[in-house]
């Protein structure tokens, strides 16, 4: 072996086992940090694991929406169309979260069976729906087009 | 009329990509020279005939011409006129036609600035980048084009998507494609050397400054992208490691990593089959970008179009360019001998361990981007991969990567001596450190582990770059003198890692000590945050030439003395019924006040957000040094004198490598 084999040879190694180091790191952490999507009817059937961290999607029921006087706690109930689930959340909510909306929260189950959401996510168009909300209502049935009214435009789903 | 005539320039564009990504190619293998010499004057004419779409579809914008239907989708009558200009990119079909300009821009800046160059190897790069104008074409005349008409014409436009509706709207897409489609450049160069059979030296040193000018567009669309996200949606944040964001920076990292090995491969001569690989992955990148953007795969805030079968097109468009480049890769590249060598401590070392930190960084984002499309593909489920996941394999990634920037320039070519950097970086090290640890301590009175870290990567590779920079001329009778005659593509090169090093403090002090707040607030409400006294004022109504919006006022100040008075409004757009956070930002070099509004909450009170944010004006500043520095990089007068070097001796080249 040469020393230009073995440099070559040390460089390699080095090379390959830093790479794998950083593979599996990176691994790791994805695995620790997906976050599972579950719809409204998932959560009333209990299928949500206790102490993850997950995202629920549907409508914000109408009227639902109520504010803790003197913070800004606020609960409201998210639908598939088949189950709600109640959400809390404490903090502003996005632009866009209005009664009839689609909207993403994500956060943990209480010992209520309630939502604690940490962050609350609402697009930035108002004819624009989640896919994970779409397929939700779609799986439950019950409800035609969900997109906001005055609009016809169904967004397409990714595939 | 005028719709109809750019929908004519566009096919007369698409008939002359055509030509130029067919003729000159063969020309330049069969060694016809009238068909090596058509690739020029339709790189030209190509851009032309998209600059003549381009311009009759601004023209229908400026003239509210709802009886096509991006305008009438895109537009209103009440839009200002720089928003009515900025929406020809509002859209798809628009940012595709963006797209194609950039790309003929590109190709004729290389008809035009390629005098020295070989003509076959011009002919073979202008044909590479007419191929890919041939897709793109196709694209926008089948499924998007820009210019369909309305059977019938509504009164008005529903409006450009106010969350578009902003000064940085104008620049930061144009700064983006311009990147993005650089990148094309590099690819076609990388291309033609690998069809042309002559992968030297010369290559890397004609593709250089193209692919330093593309990364520098990118780099400062980015900067403006992050920028518009922190002031425009009204929560402060500055990335989202959204898919959106990532599809922009996978380019930049695998670009970066091009730019470096490309030194190499100009200067020493080895790692040319790696970076022609980069080339193709760093294009491929860009078009993945496109795809993620623009087919409606992705949950995110900026997907806003949507539809399947322009996605279809793209994903296929994509697989020929990335199959088809490293199909011919795998014929052409085994022929490729690296001529030079080196010890294992030397720049070439380090300059491949960056190349490696920066692909292995890319993969990673790369992989938490594709992860949740790929499980929804397969029907196992719906995830999402948050931030967490980015930040803790991005960051470890970064630090030995930063840590390398001052060894980089240091070390010499070939070999070098491990004991003699040690003993030279000795003091640095020690100064950095110390300067870590009492710096965070001092401005705010606490500190942590990771501020440390930050801080002390960012001062090492400040005091390292000063210091290289000081033993390139200490041995010159005259410092001054020495300084001047350095060249230009060395500033740029200090000048952009000096701007990495101003992003990594920013970061660092902006993520560590960062005071931000949401409350609830009444009139006359106050609350104090870094030291600076807020008080709200209340809120009153105000008019805008689109929109209503509440203003909130909040009056900030320091000790007793009035520091300024910002305004927080929710504008309410009349067409799309859409309301918008405009958050009211008061920002010098140290520190940005930051205030914007919520949902008024019923009993007089609203839901207001305070945010002291420190030292975030570094991470524009960075950014900007960075594109700065690589456009000077580029404009060195090495790449104009080198050509015409080269010029003389382009047989030589090409029988040493054949």
């Amino acid at each position: 072996m040469n020393p230009k084999q073995r440099n070559r040879l040390i460089l390699i190694t080095v090379i390959v086992v830093c790479v794998g180091i950083a593979v599996t790191l990176a691994g790791i952490a994805l695995k620790e940090n997906i976050n599972l999507f579950y719809n409204p009817t998932q959560i009333a059937a209990g299928e949500v694991p206790k102490d993850a961290s997950f995202r629920v999607g549907g409508l914000v029921v109408e009227g639902s929406v109520r504010r803790n006087p003197g913070d800004l706690k606020v609960t409201f109930e998210l639908t598939d169309g088949a189950e709600q689930v109640t959400v809390h959340y404490e903090g502003i909510l996005p632009d866009l979260f209005r009664e009839g909306q689609g909207i993403i929260a994500q956060g943990r189950m209480n010992a209520e069976g309630h939502v604690n959401a940490s962050e609350v996510l609402a697009k930035h168009d108002e004819t624009y729906m989640p896919p994970e909300v779409q397929d939700a209502l779609d799986k439950a049935g019950n409800i035609e087009d969900a997109a906001a009214p005055g609009t016809s435009s169904k967004p397409a789903k990714g595939y | 009329m005028i719709p109809e005539l750019g929908h004519f320039a566009l096919i007369s564009a698409f008939s002359i990509a055509l030509v130029q990504g067919i003729f000159p190619m063969i020309g330049a293998h069969k060694g016809i020279s009238g068909w090596v010499a058509m690739a020029k004057p339709a790189a030209l004419a190509q851009f032309l005939f998209v600059s003549i779409a381009f311009g009759l579809l601004a023209y229908a914008f400026q003239t509210n011409d709802f009886s096509v239907a991006y305008i009438a989708n895109n537009s209103n009558s009440a839009l200002p006129a720089v928003y009515r200009f900025a929406a020809i990119w509002g859209g798809h079909e628009g940012s595709l036609l963006l797209w194609m300009l950039m790309l003929t821009g590109w190709g004729a800046a290389v008809a035009v600035f390629s005098d020295r160059l070989p003509p076959e190897m011009v002919a073979r790069v202008l044909s590479v980048m007419g191929l890919i104008a041939i897709g793109f074409m196709l694209f926008i005349l089948f499924t998007s084009n820009p210019f369909d008409r309305l059977p019938v014409p509504p009164m008005d436009g529903r409006d450009l998507n106010p969350l578009l509706q902003d000064p940085g709207l104008v620049i930061h897409p144009p700064m983006l494609y311009m990147g993005y489609v650089g990148f094309s450049v590099a690819f076609a160069f990388a291309l033609a050397a690998l069809i042309g059979g002559r992968l030297d030296g010369a290559w890397a040193r004609w593709s250089r400054p193209w692919t330093v000018v593309a990364w520098s567009f990118l780099t400062i669309g980015i900067v403006l992208g992050s920028w518009w996200a922190y002031y425009e949606l009204g929560w402060g944040g500055w990335w989202f490691w959204d898919p959106v964001e990532n599809a922009s920076f996978m380019p930049w990292l695998m670009g970066t990593a091009l730019i470096h090995s490309l030194a190499v491969a100009e200067k020493r001569s080895v790692f040319k089959s790696w970076t022609v690989l980069l080339a193709i992955f760093c294009f491929s990148l860009s078009l993945l970008g496109t795809f993620l953007v623009r087919s409606g795969v992705l949950t995110s805030v900026h997907a806003f179009a949507t539809d399947p079968t322009r996605g279809v097109f793209i994903l296929g468009f994509l697989a020929v360019v990335v199959g088809g480049s490293l199909m011919i890769y795998a014929w052409r590249a085994p022929q490729v001998k690296s001529t030079g060598t080196f010890e294992l401590f030397s720049r070439e070392t380090i300059l491949l361990a960056n190349n490696i930190l920066l692909v292995v960084a890319c993969i990673s984002v790369l992989l938490g981007t594709l992860y949740p499309l790929l499980i929804d593909a397969l029907e196992m489920g719906k995830i999402s991969v948050g931030p967490p996941y980015f930040n803790s394999v991005f960051v470890p990634i970064m630090i030995p990567l930063a840590f390398l920037m001052v060894l980089g320039p240091m070390v010499r070519w070939k070999g070098d001596s491990i004991m003699n950097l040690v003993r030279t970086l000795r003091v640095v090290f020690i100064t950095a450190l110390i300067i870590a640890l009492l710096a965070p301590w001092l401005l705010y009175g606490e500190t942590a582990p990771l501020a440390v870290l930050g801080t002390f990567i960012g001062v090492w590779v400040v005091l390292g770059t000063f210091l290289e920079m000081y033993h390139r001329v200490r041995n010159k009778v005259n410092i001054w003198q020495g300084l001047k005659n350095l060249p230009r593509s060395y500033y740029g090169m200090v000048i952009a890692h000096l701007g990495m090093a101003v992003v990594i403090i920013g970061i660092t002090l902006t993520s560590h000590f960062s005071d931000e707040r949401d409350l609830r607030m009444y009139p006359g409400d106050q609350k104090e945050l870094g030291g600076y006294l807020f008080t709200f004022e209340g809120v009153h109504q105000q008019e805008g030439p689109n929109y209503t919006a509440s203003v909130g006022v909040i009056r900030i100040s320091k000790d007793g003395k009035e520091v300024t008075s910002l305004d927080a409004a929710k504008r309410t757009y009349r067409v799309q019924t859409m309301p918008m956070t405009e958050a009211g930002i008061d920002s010098n070099l140290f520190r940005d006040l930051y205030v914007a509004i919520g949902d008024s909450l019923g009993d007089g009170s609203w839901a207001v957000r305070l945010y002291y944010k420190p030292y975030i004006f570094w991470l524009w500043l960075g950014g900007f040094m960075m594109g700065i520095g690589g456009i000077l990089a580029a404009s060195d007068r090495r790449y104009r004198i080198a050509r015409r070097i080269k010029q003389d001796a382009p047989e030589q080249a090409s029988t040493a490598v054949a």
